[in-house]
Parts: structure tokens; sequence; C-alpha cells
């Protein structure tokens, strides 16, 4: 989505999380330069940080890494603020930490892939769990490295 | 060389700076000594008078110190804040006339040429000098003299005044060490039984100046005032201080903004002047209870236009308690960079600026050190080959290059039960069970071995691509000097 956009990027993740990002896996993706990472000390900060970055609108998507669920508020106000800035928020969230505000819920599973070359991404099974606005679907998706583009390899077989 | 008018210098030395100006701040009773760490020994900085009378001296070990004297109160030295705060003393002692340069990191030299009869003559200058020094705490030693040699040899040893003209009447009695010469030439001329500047002075130039150089004679003419030296005063560094004094007090929120823009207005211009911008700013609102309240702003980039900072400021001033109202308000940059004046682009993008502003918000609330971006560094070593850097204080870079894929998600090594060289068929990974599909590798990488690194203490490691049956791609080393399997990252 960042490649698309052509903008910045911001992630907002708490500091003492151990696994850490590697920008050169995110360079294949788009370019890493534009990326701002936002480390915070708890997840109230993360979510004031996100919700900042949200509403000024000059980072067109904003990810936020998020260790407890949201309650409706903090989710309102998340929603509220992307639709002041024009943003797009996307909050990596645990399984069974849900967030009862979201438009739509993804669950992402990767899956074995023994027919294509292992210089593209994981083969992922996104499935869309929950969408306010439409059907629910599930989507084999993988990233094309020599086409810089995301390949939605077979549609639903259900 | 008489040039019409008579010099008349001041030296002054302090010769307890450092823990006189840690004492002003935190009065003790008793010895007391600041240390400092040299060459792995903490050694004794600076000590207090009571202190040398019990028989300490400078530089010895502190703990040699303690040993000799239990009682002894101790802190850490601050060279730096010692130099700021001699600083201090030199824009104070503008008072006394115009030309004030530093004598070491412990003195200072005033020429009053001219402005002493202002104070009432030398004498009365001398008197108001010691008294206020006094009063501040300071123990200080004062010379005066027609030169800055003359000066600083009656500062340092024997307090008094050399009469103008007369040098030599007064600097005769005194060691040849108050010549400002090295010690090893010190020694030389108390062999040779010139100890005194009325020996040296009688003594036969031309032999001294063979063996010791030109330097010996040198200092002595200086001193004596038959070759000039200069005093070089400090550049007043421009203040970035701007205030508002308000008859009635105000407490409203948008009149504090308004006051803060009639100040930023003002700062601007000179920071627009000196061609600086400010980094970090610090806004005082006092209250009519004499209580202040300090706003910090942390800028992501030096900035000067006063529309774009206003309304950074606004969540610090929306939680200033006004309390009974504020009656001044202060703005001070308190961090500037040089900022050259730009040519101004039409199609300059917007978007920089209004990121820089997220940033500069977010650091507030943060800490703009916690705003950071990626910088590619050049090692092979995966968990360092790339630099986390304070968006505020880095440019994005690019050349982003890595032979191989690598992964996602990378952490600390985690290890799996395996034996071969080969990739095992089956493990248990953080509680999961994985069967292999398919390697890719290996590809060896061996620890940089000019930096220690804990991390690769068990040696070269040999990364694997594994992808499993059950989905996950992830990142296996095997180490083969010390054979074991580890998990370190998920691809992507």
């Amino acid at each position: 989505m960042v490649a698309t956009s052509g903008g910045y990027g911001f992630w907002a993740r708490e500091k003492h999380q151990p696994e850490a990002i590697t920008p050169q896996s995110l360079d294949m993706f788009f370019d890493v330069s534009t990326l701002v990472v936002a480390q915070s000390q708890s997840q109230t900060e993360t979510l004031a940080v996100a919700e900042e970055a949200l509403r000024d609108g000059v980072c067109p998507i904003v990810v936020m890494q998020l260790t407890a669920p949201l309650t409706l508020t903090e989710g309102r106000r998340l929603q509220l603020a992307a639709q002041a800035g024009g943003t797009t928020g996307l909050c990596l969230i645990d399984e069974d930490k849900p967030n009862n505000t979201a438009e739509t819920r993804w669950h992402c599973a990767p899956l074995p892939d023994p027919d294509n070359y292992p210089e593209d991404s994981t083969l992922q099974r996104w499935t869309l769990i929950k969408n306010k606005s439409g059907t629910l679907g599930v989507w084999d998706v993988r990233w094309d490295q020599s086409a810089r583009r995301l390949i939605v390899v077979s549609a639903s077989r259900e | 060389m008489f040039d019409g008018i008579n010099r008349r210098v001041v030296s002054l030395w302090f010769p307890r700076l450092a823990s006189d100006r840690v004492l002003r701040a935190r009065p003790v009773e008793g010895p007391f000594a600041l240390t400092h760490q040299e060459n792995n020994a903490n050694r004794v900085y600076c000590l207090n008078a009571e202190a040398e009378r019990v028989g300490l001296f400078r530089g010895m070990p502190f703990s040699d110190a303690r040993a000799f004297c239990p009682e002894l109160l101790s802190r850490p030295a601050h060279p730096h804040d010692d130099q700021r705060f001699l600083d201090i003393l030199r824009r104070w002692s503008l008072r006394y006339c115009p030309w004030v340069g530093f004598e070491g990191t412990d003195g200072l030299t005033l020429d009053i040429t001219g402005s002493a009869h202002l104070l009432g003559g030398e004498t009365a200058l001398l008197r108001d000098l010691r008294g206020k020094l006094v009063r501040a705490g300071l123990s200080a030693r004062i010379g005066l003299g027609d030169t800055r040699g003359a000066a600083w040899a009656l500062a340092h040893f024997g307090e008094g005044v050399a009469e103008a003209g007369r040098a030599l009447e007064a600097l005769a009695p005194l060691p040849v060490a108050a010549l400002r010469l090295d010690a090893e030439v010190i020694v030389a001329l108390q062999r040779l039984g010139l100890r005194t500047i009325g020996q040296l002075e009688e003594a036969a130039r031309a032999p001294l100046a063979r063996r010791f150089g030109p330097g010996l004679m040198r200092r002595l003419d200086q001193a004596l005032g038959r070759q000039p030296e200069e005093i070089s005063p400090q550049k007043e560094p421009p203040h970035y201080g701007v205030r508002i004094s308000l008859p009635e007090p105000i407490g409203l929120e948008s009149d504090v903004m308004v006051g803060t823009e009639r100040l930023l207005t003002r700062l601007c211009e000179k920071l627009k002047q000196q061609e600086t911008g400010a980094r970090v700013l610090c806004l005082t609102l006092r209250r009519v209870d004499n209580d202040a309240q300090h706003l910090e702003l942390r800028l992501a980039r030096a900035m000067r236009e006063p529309s774009r900072i206003l309304p950074l400021f606004q969540r610090g001033v929306s939680e200033v308690d006004a309390g009974y109202g504020i009656d001044q308000l202060r703005l001070e940059a308190t961090q500037v960079e040089p900022m050259p004046t730009e040519q101004i682009n039409y199609v300059s993008s917007d978007s920089a600026d209004r990121l820089d502003d997220l940033i500069t918000r977010i650091g507030t609330r943060i800490g703009l050190e916690n705003v950071q971006r990626f910088l590619p560094a050049d090692t092979h070593i995966p968990e360092r080959s790339f630099i986390i850097a304070p968006a505020a204080y880095s440019k994005p870079t690019g050349g982003w290059s890595s032979p191989r894929p690598r992964p996602l998600l990378m952490f600390r090594p985690e290890a799996i039960a395996a034996r071969s060289s080969r990739p095992p068929k089956s493990f248990r990974w953080r509680r999961m069970a994985f069967t292999t599909m398919r390697t890719t590798g290996p590809e060896r990488i061996l620890p940089e071995w000019w930096l220690e690194d804990e991390n690769w203490r068990h040696g070269m490691r040999d990364y694997w691509r594994v992808e499993t049956h059950q989905g996950h791609r992830l990142w296996l080393f095997y180490t083969p000097q010390n054979p074991g399997w580890f998990v370190q990252g998920v691809f992507p």
C-alpha cells in the first residue's frame, strides 16, 4: 500500500518488543527511506502517536503493532482520525485480541507453496473474517518480486 | 617600548574554581573534594580549603584521599560546567572593563587600561572586585601589573600590585616559575642557581637563549613589558531570547498563544538575521505567584518560520496551569543550528515539511529520539546491517542492497534441537512442530573479527532458508564450529 501511494509510511510500535523489522526485506516492497518508525513506551502512547499520524494525513498508511485489545472508544477515535486525515490505518493484532470497531478484519496464515520460486514472498491465505460493508472471502496471495506486485493466485474456492 | 599609554592588566586566578562552583550551589561543612576519572583511576580534581589543610592535594588517587581523611565528602567533577561557569564570570567581569580574555581554564585577564577611573581608581577597583568575589563564595587571587605576564605572576605567586612602569621591582623576588615556563625549564634554571626573576634578569641573555631557546627570554620580556602580548576577548554569542511583560495577568489559552506569536515573530526575525534556525525552543510562562512553567519544544528540523512553529506549541500551552494568571512570557531558542538562506522553489515538496511537523508533534509526546528511521550500514552481519537513527537528526538515504533475501522479522537466535549439518527434516520451534519442505542455502557469514560481539561467539554461521509444510518460511542457521541450530527470522 505504501508502494502504491508513493508517500510516507508510518509504523508505530512498542519499544520493548524483541522482534525487529528488517529494512532490507521491506525494501522489496517499497522505498524504506520513506518509512518513519515511532517507538513508544506503552500501547496508550502507540495509539496517541498513531492517531496523530492518521489525523495529519501526510502518511497515507499508518501501521500500528498492538499488544492489547482495543476498546470501542479507542477504535472509534482512530477511525475518526483516519477519516479526518483521509488515511488508512492498519492494526497488527494477535488473534485473541479483537478490535470491535474495525471496518474489516483479516486473518493471515502462511501456506506451503511447492510450485513457486522461493524468491517471492510466502504464499499467504488472507481470510476476510469481518466486513461491515460487504461479503467475506478468502484469497491466496503472494508477492511477485519480478512484477513487484501482489498476485492473487487463486480466487476463493468456496 | 612606550606607546603613550600605560597598559594596566588585572589577572584573576580562581585556584578552586570547580569546588567553589559546586559548593556555592550546595554548601557542605568539612573537607570536600571533586573527583574525576582519569586513565581508569578516580583522582581528586579539586579540593576546598579545609581538605587542603588536611594535607590532600590535587591529582592524588581518590582512594588514598579517603584513607587519609575518612570524613572527606566528594562529588563527581564536571569540567564542562566549570568552563561554562568561567564564561559566566567572564561576562560578569565586563562590568569592570570591555576587554576580558580567558587565562587557561581557571583564570581571567582583564585589560583595565583607561577604565579604572570609572570605579574610583585601581585600588578601589581591586577592592570592589575582591569584595564581590568573596561575597559570591569564590576564592580568587588577583594580580595587577603592566603586562599580562606580570599580572599572571603576581596572581599566582604572592598577590600584589606592580606599580606602573616598575614591574621588575615587584617581580624580582618571585620564583622563575612565575614566568609561565615549562616544568623542565624551571628545574634546569634552578640547577643553574637562577631561582628568582631578578637573578634571571641580571644573568647574561645570550647563553640562556642558546641553552633554552627563545621561549624563556620571550616570557621574561613579555612579563617586563619589552615584548607585547595580546589579550583575546571572546566574542559575545548572539542571544536568542525574547520576552514580554504584561500589565495584567492573562489566563486564556488563546491569549497565551497570541503572546507566543508576538514573541515568535521577534525571535524568528533575529534567527533570520543570523541565518540560523531554532532546534529547541523553551517557552517560560511566569505566573503572578512567581511560579514559572517551562514548555520545551524540540523541533524535528531547524526552523524559523513563525507560522509553522506556533501550532506546535498548541499542545504544550493547552496543558499549562495558569493559576492566578500569567504576567510574563519568555521565549528562548536554547539550541540553534546554522540555516543558510535557501532558494525558494515553487515546486518544493510540501509533504517533507509536513512530515517534519508531524515528527515534531509526535516527538513532544514520546521524545524526539524515539521517532526513528532506518539507515543502511555497510556490513554482512544481518543484525547490524542497518542503523536505527532518530529521524529528526538524519537524512533518509537509499542504497539498500542485500545479496540474498533477508527475513522480515528478526529476533535473538532461538535454539532448536537438531544435530546434523544439513537442515533438520522436522523440528519444533515455539511449541509448534514443523516439517521441512524445501531448503535453500547455505549462506555462510563470518563474524567480524575486528569487533567484539557477544552474539557471534559461536563462530561462523551457515544460514538456510527453510520452507515448511506448515507454510512458515524460517531463517535458520547452523554453527559448524559449535554444532547447533538456531532460528533467527521469519520471511515475509
